[in-house]
């Protein structure tokens, strides 16, 4: 994993860190994107859980593209709001909604310049940023906004199982998995378990990230830790209330990370201190 | 006020469930009087079976399993704005006369974001929000439109059921012992009280569901 962010992950990177949308978030990475110090980087995300917060709070990031940073379970990402609330602002924020977010994320997937839909009128999302502009239906129909394509430089993803060559098989929600590894320049992916290849081709339909996309395959069981991984591991509850009670100060968020980050080496060391 | 909200949905019908008490509010309604309702998650699943087990949020185990489709984001939204969806179910931080939802920022305060939220509003042929009744939540006007509803509005409080997005804002029903005076003073908008009932006590059935699908109150406390 060490070797993988620090050849896959560059500061100032447009980064996609959490497209399983609340499931399969990669932490370990996150967590060695901060034991790294990378900074400057710009976060893109649908719905984002925690991550995101951590590497606000963390310092790595300059902007965030995202329809939603928080913790699911427990409300605020406290991190996400110090930063938001100082002044001037710490990380500048643009807000997509999800759809949108998709519709400009697959735009840039499939190499387009931008994507439409029909949400957003109306808003105050639609009028903060110029991602978004209203056209005209060029066949004669009604209004629509068009998403501009949102680029992704390295998306890290986590899949249940792979090949070598990273051909992977992905299960349960997919939230923006696929677009994020189809729109991405380099993808970093994270999976529970290593298998033979004639173990993929032999559920070709389930090969949902082909391996010509992937530029690193790491083996890292429990990297989700404490999101969901369907198959291979439950939600923590605990661990996100945890980390929102913790985290409510500036103080409690360094000595969260001081002892959950900085005080661990990597993945296996986390989940020993975890008592697995 | 969870089995206010659950009997917003119809049975057969197509929701789009939310984040957070939304999806408990699905759970109730499959469990009891909606079993033929399908539930869309914005996260990529389709399910027609209540979830067996506490679910925190719509990734968990106990929603994934037995779903009776897991896809991606933008294929589920993608049925939404094609228009398959019969109701969506929302919550937010502020809410005005209008429907619009806020929960991006009230005042300094930085909110999470829209989510689907605003995806769900806009596309859904009709809404129902669920919301704690404080005056600092339902105001005039919301400090920022993160969500504007296409359709009428049905708004599920701690105090009563209201009709929003449809006229000016009515009063439906005010739960048991709830007081007219009670709602005017947490409202920041003027509500039309001349049909107002009182919400039909929760029956042992939705007590039931509302118990098993949130054991530990987690939603509900």
């Amino acid at each position: 994993m060490r070797e993988a962010v620090e050849r896959l992950v560059r500061s100032g990177d447009r980064v996609s860190a959490a497209c399983g949308l609340e499931a399969r978030i990669p932490f370990a990475a996150g967590h060695e994107i901060v034991r790294q110090a990378k900074h400057g980087l710009t976060l893109v995300g649908p719905i984002s859980d925690m991550l995101y917060d951590q590497l606000v709070g963390a310092g790595c990031v300059r902007r965030i593209e995202a329809a939603w940073v928080g913790n699911v379970g427990a409300g605020l990402g406290h991190n996400f709001r110090r930063a938001l609330e100082a002044e001037p602002p710490l990380v500048e924020m643009v807000d997509y909604t999800n759809l949108s977010y998709a519709t400009g994320l697959r735009a840039a997937a499939e190499g387009v310049p931008f994507g439409v839909t029909r949400g957003l009128f109306g808003t105050d999302i639609a009028r903060q940023s110029d991602a978004f502009r209203e056209i005209a239906d060029p066949f004669g129909g009604e209004p629509v906004f068009a998403v501009r394509a949102i680029p992704v430089d390295v998306a890290i993803v986590v899949a249940q199982r792979a090949d070598e060559n990273g051909n992977a098989h992905v299960w349960g929600n997919l939230g923006t998995t696929l677009e994020s590894a189809r729109a991405a320049e380099r993808v970093l992916l994270i999976v529970e378990e290593l298998v033979a290849a004639e173990t993929l081709r032999a559920h070709p339909n389930r090969v949902l990230i082909p391996g010509l996309l992937v530029d690193a395959v790491v083996v890292e069981p429990g990297a989700a830790h404490p999101s969901p991984v369907e198959g291979y591991e439950e939600r923590d509850h605990a661990a996100f209330e945890a980390y929102h009670r913790a985290t409510r100060s500036r103080e409690g968020w360094d000595a969260w990370r001081a002892e959950w980050i900085d005080g661990v080496a990597d993945r296996a060391s986390y989940l020993r201190k975890l008592g697995r | 006020m969870v089995a206010a909200a659950a009997r917003q949905i119809r049975d057969g019908e197509i929701v789009f469930a939310g984040m957070r008490l939304p999806l408990l509010g699905f759970a109730v309604a499959k469990a009891t009087h909606a079993p033929r309702a399908i539930g869309l998650f914005e996260n990529g699943l389709i399910r027609e079976l209540p979830p067996r087990g506490f679910v925190v949020t719509m990734g968990d185990g106990p929603n994934q399993r037995d779903a009776t489709c897991a896809t991606t984001l933008i294929d589920v939204l993608g049925m939404l704005q094609r228009g398959r969806v019969d109701v969506g179910f929302l919550g937010g931080a502020e809410v005005d006369a209008f429907g619009n939802l806020n929960t991006t920022r009230v005042g300094k305060t930085r909110l999470p974001g829209s989510g689907g939220g605003s995806d769900i509003a806009a596309l859904s042929r009709r809404c129902v929000y669920v919301m704690e009744h404080e005056r600092r939540r339902f105001v005039e006007r919301v400090g920022y439109v993160t969500s504007r509803p296409r359709g009428v509005v049905t708004l599920i409080t701690t105090l009563g059921v209201f009709t929003l997005a449809d006229g000016p804002p009515r009063v439906v029903s005010l739960h048991h012992g709830v007081t007219r005076a009670q709602v005017e003073r947490e409202t920041g908008f003027a509500l039309d009280f001349a049909q107002a009932e009182e919400t039909p006590a929760p029956s042992e059935a939705e007590l039931r569901a509302i118990a098993e699908a949130d054991p530990s109150g987690f939603w509900t406390r």
